[in-house]
């Protein structure tokens, strides 16, 4: 007989017989090691048929699952380098797992528990059991086995622990006392890893179903989540909330009154997740806040988060280092909680609140951001008119868009419970919902599809179909104006200076742009004064499009005289007693009039531009004249297409641009310097540099948008150069919206002075410029400026690049 | 399923210049027996009456006859060579066209300055009735013709007080032979009266201002009437000889000068004030097209018999358009 059968004998039938009698843990742990340490494929084989083996797995397969884990765990750690024993073993453990041991080993360690030790034991269970991926991942590398991904891993382990709920439940109830602290800890310890969308999305759908209707188990699931350790409660939680958007009845369910309990969950759900977070969806915030809400022990910290929320929303300076994502999830907050909450609720804190959305208006509106300003006005609104549903309604003129659809969405009580209680129903609910939906649209649809038939046009008798009678385009059929337009420019002038007919006033108004670019000479006599004139005109009578009428005029005008009409226009920007809207005005035609004239060609506009005119003769003769020209022009180059051979078979001749120097080269700095030379001087109605930042910002913006437009310019180089001062005076401005034009500013230096110029004339201001823009990328709290400043330093970088060839 | 792009409004088949003055009234003649040539008679403010010939395009003649005053009103007698023209110098006359002649063979007086458009009733018939202003502001007068015998004069119920009447339709339905006139007025009501019997036999306020022209499709006993202001109303006749309004519809510009109903009762056609020829489907009054050709507000317009449209305007010329034909 072969020794090493007998030894190998005489091992089994020890271990056989320790396993099978002893109580001991030591014992079956040592004897189990022993097991693992005699592995090799010469053992396995000494049997035939693989009893052997069979024998061998059933050791660890039917005995006492916490030890027989451990020990393969552990075994798996030794084992140095890939070899036969360790996927001997790792086969073992994916049995082991799929063989459902797990819920056995966790179950042992929801039973009471009276060995000495056993929070020892059980702590290294816990780091084994949650760390089983990264232990394998490591020790495997490329040989792992697809159950102990993570991702294949966890969700297993949410059906063990479902599981095992389960046992303890029917445990429960068999009068047997259950702790679920170890399921809570490993339920946490997973969280913490940031594995909580695996295990939560196994977990939080079976919980929802058993949890309804029984207390027993809603018991089990809110002691589940007490015992959660205050360290993990955090992932806990914010994994929960996630896992049941817009479901705030699920959330509570599996939760209790988590939060009045424990101080640490009370912190999460009303601080860290309204105040410090601001990265999860709306439907996320509802189950949140309608958890809050759904219980009258629960409610009082809904009335104190939303006073806190106000108050935050109501701070100034929230308002002004906020990321407008945050300030849109405070506002998205705050609208839900004033949905859950009534009238004599508030009545206690009215004065609080009142005085919060007071401040938080004055704030939002000050902003210069247009997203601010209409947030301000949408939670002021609906604050106001829960506040005080009797008195006069506070009412903004808003655009009404996405945002503030779906803001406003937010805000009604009824959609919002609605749509919870239909979400929240289990499997049955929503069929029944949905059939009834069907049901009702059926009835829609045939009521739809019985109108026609009754319908009044149905009745007559003859049947000419109406396909022959299709209907022209009607497109052109507008309200006509009488036409009393005047011809001249200066009659234009003249009637909107002085004349009370309103219907030839606005006739003027609209003839003027078209008036202005066909007669230049006559423009350029009265520019200045025409100019004052439409800068000083304000609409008299209900014009549609007056803003735009006006504006292109303005622009016209500069286009044709630029030097004095940019210099009367940019020394009025800074005069005393213009209005804000003025001034705005102001900026907006100087850049529009620069774009127009440094594009190429442009004195050909007027033909186009007089189709917006009303001048219709004249369009008409206009029109004709240019067709004929094009025309001659394409019989003659059609000629010569056909009479020359060509050799070659490139095909046609490329039609070339035709090109005309800029005109704004000459009359850039006209535009420019005067505006940039006086914005540190306030005056006692205007201050930059104070609380007319918005013009501020618009003025950053249209410095930006001159430098750009004055590419290949001469003068582009002392513009960069008094524009990088700008900028570099300018860089921490508190407002957002300037910050962006100062940013825009300097890519449009970029773009426009020469490099070579740039890099010698400017080199230390672009330094200069180029750490406050790392700093910018890295730091801004507006996603805008952040996405602006990387823009400016990959210019940077890319000139960089461009010069470096040339330097070598 | 994309809605395919509306096509742009076609343009006029062909323009006739040469009147000299503004187009104020056109009526086709030559009808069905004289498919060879056809005719389009036009009367001017200057007083003139143009024969067109279709197929030339050119004016056959002139005819002159009102002295110097504008002609408002234009109607050939069926089954004859007979033309009506209404002036402003307070004449109708009765012209023989028939083998090249151009004569007055008759006229009559009228006694009202205002611009109504008298109106003929004539089945081919040697006698026939003529609706005109009567010698009252608020009067019509019904001739027989052509002996001129006043049948009677239709006269509003003292306490109405609907104003001048300014377009009149007369009609006859094909169940009675009792004439039935339709009438217009100046306070936007639209009258029917019962010619033998000389009462309304009923009246519906339709427009806030006067109306300006009206046309009625016996066979469906349904009317159409436009005004000075911005809508065209739709009404009908019930079995009780009732008028009531069916459907109003907003026009872009007020302003209605002439509506006429094509012969064949598929569309019809109104001119603008705001320059503009506007045709609907006359059983859906579903806009159809707006014709933008004239210069200056649209006088008049007229169907031929095979569906030929054509319009005059102020700006002295008379655009022909050819609408939805059926080939």
């Amino acid at each position: 007989m072969d020794p090493a059968l007998s030894v190998v004998r005489l091992t089994v039938r020890e271990a056989i017989h320790t396993l099978s009698s002893s109580e001991d843990c030591g014992l079956i742990l040592s004897t189990l090691r022993c097991l693992v340490i005699k592995l090799s494929p010469v053992w396995l084989e000494l049997s035939p048929d693989g009893q052997l083996e069979e024998l061998w797995d059933s050791f660890f397969l039917k005995g006492p699952a916490d030890q027989a884990f451990l020990v393969l765990m552990e075994a798996l750690e030794s084992t140095a380098g890939p070899s036969f024993c360790l996927m001997k073993m790792a086969q073992l453990l994916a049995n082991f797992l799929s063989q459902r041991r797990m819920a056995a080993l966790m179950e042992e360690q929801c039973r009471p528990q009276k060995k000495p030790g056993f929070t020892l034991l059980q702590e290294t269970l816990l780091n084994k059991v949650v760390g089983l991926p990264d232990h394998l991942g490591n020790r495997l590398q490329q040989d792992n086995l697809a159950l102990f991904f993570p991702q294949n891993y966890f969700p297993l382990l949410g059906e063990e622990v479902v599981r095992v709920l389960q046992g303890i439940v029917d445990a429960l109830r068999g009068g047997l006392d259950c702790s679920v602290s170890f399921m809570s800890r490993v339920l946490g310890k997973i969280c913490i890893q940031g594995r909580q969308k695996e295990i939560l999305d196994v977990l939080v759908p079976q919980l929802t179903v058993l949890t309804q209707g029984s207390c027993l188990w809603q018991r089990v699931c809110w002691r589940l989540m007490e015992q959660v350790p205050d360290r993990t409660m955090e992932a806990v939680l914010i994994g929960l909330v996630e896992a049941t958007p817009g479901r705030p009845e699920v959330l509570s369910r599996l939760l209790g009154n988590l939060v009045v309990k424990s101080k640490k969950a009370q912190f999460v759900m009303t601080q860290k997740l309204l105040f410090l977070q601001y990265q999860h969806t709306t439907p996320m915030l509802q189950s949140l806040l309608g958890y809050l809400a759904m219980d009258s022990q629960r409610r009082p910290l809904l009335i104190q988060a939303l006073k806190e929320l106000l108050e935050t929303w109501g701070s100034s300076s929230a308002v002004r280092h906020a990321p407008v994502t945050q300030q849109h999830y405070l506002s998205a907050a705050i609208l839900i909680c004033l949905a859950h909450l009534r009238e004599p609720e508030l009545r206690d804190s009215q004065d609080e609140l009142l005085a919060s959305m007071m401040a938080g208006v004055k704030c939002h509106l000050d902003s210069s951001l247009p997203t601010v300003r209409r947030l301000g006005m949408i939670v002021a609104e609906i604050i106001s008119s829960q506040i005080h549903p009797e008195g006069p309604p506070l009412k903004f003129q808003y655009e009404d868009d996405e945002l503030s659809r779906e803001l406003l969405a937010l805000a009604i009580p009824g959609t919002s419970d609605s749509s919870t209680v239909l979400a929240g129903g289990s499997a049955p609910a929503p069929t029944a919902s949905e059939t009834l939906a069907k049901t009702m649209d059926d009835g829609v649809e045939s009521a739809n599809g019985s109108d026609p038939q009754v319908g009044p046009q149905g009745s007559d008798s003859d049947l000419d179909s109406d396909d022959e009678f299709i209907p022209y385009d009607m497109s052109g059929d507008i309200e006509l104006k009488s036409n009393k337009a005047p011809l001249y420019v200066r009659d234009c002038m003249e009637v909107l200076t002085s004349s009370e007919d309103m219907e030839r006033w606005e006739a003027a108004l609209r003839a003027l742009e078209g008036l202005v670019y066909r007669s230049p000479e006559a423009t350029r006599e009265v520019s200045v004064e025409l100019a004052k004139v439409l800068l000083h005109l304000e609409e008299r009578t209900c014009v549609s499009g007056f803003e735009g009428l006006r504006q292109r005029a303005l622009v016209a005008v500069i286009v044709m005289d630029p030097a004095r009409v940019a210099e009367y226009l940019t020394s009025q920007f800074y005069a005393l007693n213009y209005s804000l809207r003025q001034r705005l005005d102001i900026l907006d035609v100087l850049t529009l009039s620069a774009q127009e004239l440094s594009r190429p060609g442009h004195l050909k506009r007027p033909t186009q531009q007089v189709s917006c005119g009303s001048g219709a003769p004249v369009l008409a003769t206009s029109q004709a004249d240019c067709t004929g020209v094009s025309g001659w022009r394409t019989v003659v180059e059609e000629r010569i297409r056909s009479k020359t051979r060509r050799f070659s078979k490139q095909g046609f001749p490329r039609r070339e641009l035709a090109s005309s120097p800029s005109e704004f080269n000459s009359v850039a700095g006209y535009f420019f310097f005067p505006l940039i030379q006086h914005f540190d001087r306030p005056l006692v109605t205007f201050d930059l540099l104070g609380d007319d930042q918005l013009v501020l910002g618009r003025l950053t913006h249209t410095l930006a948008a001159l430098m750009y437009l004055a590419i290949n310019t001469t003068v582009a180089v002392s513009m960069g150069k008094a524009l990088l001062e700008f900028v570099w005076v300018l860089r921490f401005h508190v407002d957002i919206y300037v910050r962006r034009g100062l940013l825009s500013a300097v890519s449009s230096i970029l773009l426009s002075v020469p490099a070579e110029r740039l890099l010698g004339d400017l080199s230390d201001e672009l330094l200069e410029a180029r750490s406050w823009l790392a700093d910018v990328a890295e730091k801004d709290v507006d996603e805008d400026c952040r996405e602006q400043a990387v823009r400016a330093l990959l210019l940077l970088e890319r000139l960089k690049d461009r010069l470096l060839p040339l330097s070598h | 399923m994309a809605v395919p792009l509306p096509l742009p409004p076609p343009g006029p088949q062909f323009v006739l210049r040469g009147t000299q003055s503004a187009v104020n009234a056109l009526h086709f003649g030559g009808g069905a027996q004289a498919q060879g040539r056809q005719l389009l008679f036009s009367g001017s403010q200057s007083g003139l009456v143009h024969i067109w010939s279709l197929q030339t395009r050119r004016t056959v003649a002139t005819l002159d006859g009102h002295g110097g005053q504008s002609v408002t009103w234009l109607q050939m007698l069926p089954q004859s060579h007979q033309l009506l023209s209404q002036g402003r110098d307070l004449r109708l006359c009765l012209w023989d066209l028939a083998e090249g002649r151009n004569a007055i063979v008759d006229s009559v007086c009228l006694e009202s300055v205002a611009f109504c458009r008298s109106s003929v009733l004539a089945e081919g018939q040697a006698r026939w009735l003529l609706a005109l202003p009567g010698k009252g502001s608020d009067e019509v007068q019904i001739l027989e013709m052509p002996s001129k015998t006043s049948v009677c004069t239709l006269k509003p119920e003292a306490d109405a007080k609907p104003g001048m009447p300014m377009c009149l339709g007369l009609w006859q339905a094909e169940s009675s032979p009792r004439p039935l006139l339709l009438a217009g007025y100046e306070d936007g009501s639209v009258a029917l009266w019962d010619v033998w019997e000389r009462k309304v036999c009923s009246r519906v306020s339709c427009h806030e201002e006067p109306v300006m022209g009206l046309d009625f499709d016996s066979q469906k006993a349904r009317g159409v009437s436009g005004s000075a202001g911005k809508a065209l109303a739709v009404w009908s006749l019930n079995g009780q000889q009732a008028l009531q309004v069916c459907s109003t519809h907003q026009l872009t510009n007020p302003g209605i000068s002439d509506i006429t109903v094509r012969p064949d009762r598929k569309i019809l056609a109104t001119a603008g004030w705001d320059h503009r020829i506007r045709v609907f489907h006359w059983r859906t009054m579903k806009p159809l097209a707006v014709l933008a050709f004239h210069s200056a507000s649209v006088h008049c317009v007229a169907f031929a018999t095979n569906g030929l449209l054509a319009a005059g305007s102020k700006d002295q010329r008379i655009s022909i358009w050819s609408l939805y034909q059926r080939t």
